[in-house]
């Protein structure tokens, strides 16, 4: 048994090469200093995201997830965080070595984030057109009329009623639903090339998610921006998403198109994942948690984090990390069950 | 708006009538009177001079006498010194306590509120603590103590500052220091809590994302928000700098109006007194109006009715 395909697999999206990636994320690594230790909150995350592309990064909580998307940004506090491993190329530029100035050009630029909730999200007692207008006054040299103009435009893309009226207006006069979509718009006032949504739909209720959602399909049909959506809800992943990244504690467990990861689920967790949603055809049979919890990431385990939690744990699961294995062009899994070296 | 503000003044002049009413009985009921003093006046002419400035009236009459002066601002005469009027003292001393209150209560918002934001970008630095080490000194010591100190130290034994009077930009500066570190100690640390508070919220995190400078996230996003419970405390502290310059007019020789105000206590200037009562009250009155009106001005969500509500 050699270690021979791990090279080709880290390789295989690229091999896609008909289109650019518009980010690389290559072994990401941040850890954050406290009075108690480390957490090591990401450690070594690698994926890669195309054009007019939706991937979703799912996991629950404190698996590193928006981390993930903090680093991407730059936006980590530091101290106490730190990039301590990796590269996150955008357009051929690594992100994680620019300098601050250089940075904030390209942030709400080039790379725009939505909140999760959109109640706090909105500075309370500044108006809604200056919060729509100030950051691509502050990128391109665009005339404030102009910049008035382009965000009625945007606020009537993302379907807010009397635009000129809602300009003048503070958050406080905006449904959540409404103001969510305001977040959205100032996202999109400069036209980035890519969107990350931190669990954009997390706040709001049922029927307003879905209006949210479809608008991200939307958006992103008329302006082929990609998307990394960030989320714990795998209803949201099912409605959006081209490919998804299964995250568990600082770590990509199992990628793969949506397809593939739910139809065909290789990792343990990702499995776990999925058998704890609710389903209307199993009405009336209880849930199925996924027993125990996350392993302490101020010491994470050597092998495979989710051994203590998995019905199928080998005895190298605990003491080896396990690489990638590739399962398709796009279906990649971290788990020894799949890895034909290990000894069953 | 408009009928909250009328609503307010209608209040306002209860409040003052109330002051003015509570100081008028509290000074009655102090034993003596203004021509205790007078050495060597018999019995009938202090009588004389108690009929003329209807001093012998039942308390009542006085108080109706004493309404109306009000309402027409007229306080009459002095008693002391009968060849002035309480207006003119109130004219000739009002300008230079104004002055010294608006520089001290500019100083103390400007220099507290910048060494507030500074401690808060610094947090649990070096200079964070040396901010607020020094806010905690400057809340501690009183500004009657402050004063004798920096006349000592400026004024006697480096000699750069003149120590007395009012008279041109650099006779204002120990006293407002004296008066301003209190209230600027007080805002430098309500500044900095409150903005340690609000960097952590969402839009600040929003704002960066944006790409703003950190400049501008700090003025335009943070600290509008900061400065709420600032403008809350600043009503307050406008009352405290008011009567704060009482004794800071006295310590600096300053003629203005808190000179005339103590003297009146002393003296048992009965119009002088409730003249300066009533202005006094007048101007702290209508300085927390302000506030409030300042209130809905930073905040939209804060509106101003007739109910008096938000």
């Amino acid at each position: 048994m050699k270690i021979a395909n791990d090279e080709k697999i880290k390789q295989n999206p690229k091999a896609k090469t008909y289109e650019q990636p518009v980010l690389q994320v290559d072994n990401l690594e941040v850890t954050f200093k406290t009075y108690g230790g480390t957490v090591q909150a990401v450690r070594g995350v690698s994926f890669n995201i195309m054009k007019g592309e939706t991937l979703a990064i799912v996991g629950e909580s404190g698996c590193g997830k928006s981390v993930t998307s903090s680093a991407i940004m730059g936006l980590i506090p530091s101290p106490p965080g730190k990039i301590t491993n990796g590269q996150v190329m955008f357009n051929g530029r690594d992100l994680t070595g620019l300098a601050k100035n250089e940075l904030r050009k390209i942030r709400g630029a080039d790379i725009s984030m939505i909140f999760q909730d959109p109640m706090t999200a909105l500075n309370p007692t500044l108006k809604i057109g200056d919060q729509l207008i100030e950051g691509i006054m502050q990128h391109t040299s665009i005339s404030t009329a102009d910049a008035k103009k382009k965000a009625i435009e945007m606020m009537k893309l993302v379907g807010i009623p009397n635009p000129t009226e809602r300009m003048k207006q503070y958050p406080h006069q905006f449904s959540g639903g409404m103001r969510q979509r305001i977040v959205i718009a100032i996202a999109l006032m400069c036209e980035p090339e890519l969107l990350i949504a931190d669990e954009p739909t997390t706040a709001l209720d049922v029927t307003i998610q879905a209006q949210i959602l479809e608008l991200f399909e939307e958006i992103q049909q008329k302006t082929g921006v990609a998307i990394i959506l960030i989320t714990h809800d795998l209803g949201v992943v099912a409605k959006i998403a081209n490919r998804i990244a299964v995250m568990y504690a600082g770590k990509i467990v199992e990628t793969g198109t949506k397809r593939e990861i739910f139809y065909e689920p290789k990792h343990p967790y990702t499995q776990g994942l999925l058998n704890s949603v609710p389903r209307l055809d199993l009405k009336g049979k209880p849930l199925e948690p996924i027993e125990g919890t996350p392993p302490d990431l101020f010491a994470p385990p050597v092998g495979c984090p989710f051994t203590a939690r998995c019905p199928h744990a080998m005895t190298v699961c605990e003491k080896i990390m396990p690489q990638q294995t590739a399962l398709s062009q796009s279906h990649g899994v971290n788990c020894w069950l799949l890895d034909e070296r290990a000894q069953r | 708006m408009a009928k909250y503000i009328v609503k307010r003044f209608f209040i306002m002049i209860i409040t003052v009538l109330l002051i003015a009413t509570l100081t008028f009985f509290l000074m009655h009921s102090i034993p003596g009177s203004p021509f205790n003093q007078e050495r060597g006046t018999s019995e009938a002419v202090q009588a004389n001079l108690e009929a003329f400035y209807g001093l012998d009236q039942p308390l009542y009459v006085q108080y109706a006498m004493y309404i109306k002066s009000i309402i027409t601002f007229d306080f009459g005469p002095s008693i002391k010194n009968p060849n002035q009027t309480v207006n003119d003292l109130l004219s000739r001393g009002f300008p230079i306590s104004f002055e010294l209150g608006i520089i001290t209560i500019l100083t103390a918002l400007v220099s507290g509120v910048t060494l507030g934001i500074i401690a808060a970008l610094r947090h649990n630095g070096f200079i964070d603590y040396l901010a607020m080490t020094f806010a905690v000194l400057g809340i501690s010591i009183p500004n009657f103590v402050l004063a004798t100190l920096v006349i000592q130290q400026f004024a006697v034994n480096w000699g750069i500052l003149p120590a007395a009077t009012w008279s041109s930009p650099a006779h204002m500066v120990l006293p407002t220091l004296a008066l301003a570190t209190g209230p600027m100690a007080i805002i430098a640390r309500l500044t900095r809590s409150s903005m340690l508070e609000v960097l952590t919220q969402d839009y600040i995190k929003m704002a960066k994302a944006k790409g703003l400078t950190p400049f501008r996230i700090i003025i335009k996003h943070a600290l509008k928000n900061a400065m709420m419970p600032v403008v809350t405390i600043l009503g307050t502290l406008i009352a405290g700098i008011l009567t704060g310059t009482f004794v800071i007019e006295k310590i600096f020789a300053i003629p203005g109006m808190g000179k005339y105000f103590v003297d009146s206590i002393n003296n048992r200037d009965y119009p002088v007194i409730m003249g300066t009562t009533v202005f006094y009250s007048s101007i702290l009155v209508f300085m927390l109006f302000l506030v409030d009106i300042a209130y809905s001005l930073l905040d939209p969500r804060i509106k101003l009715n007739a109910k008096g509500g938000e």
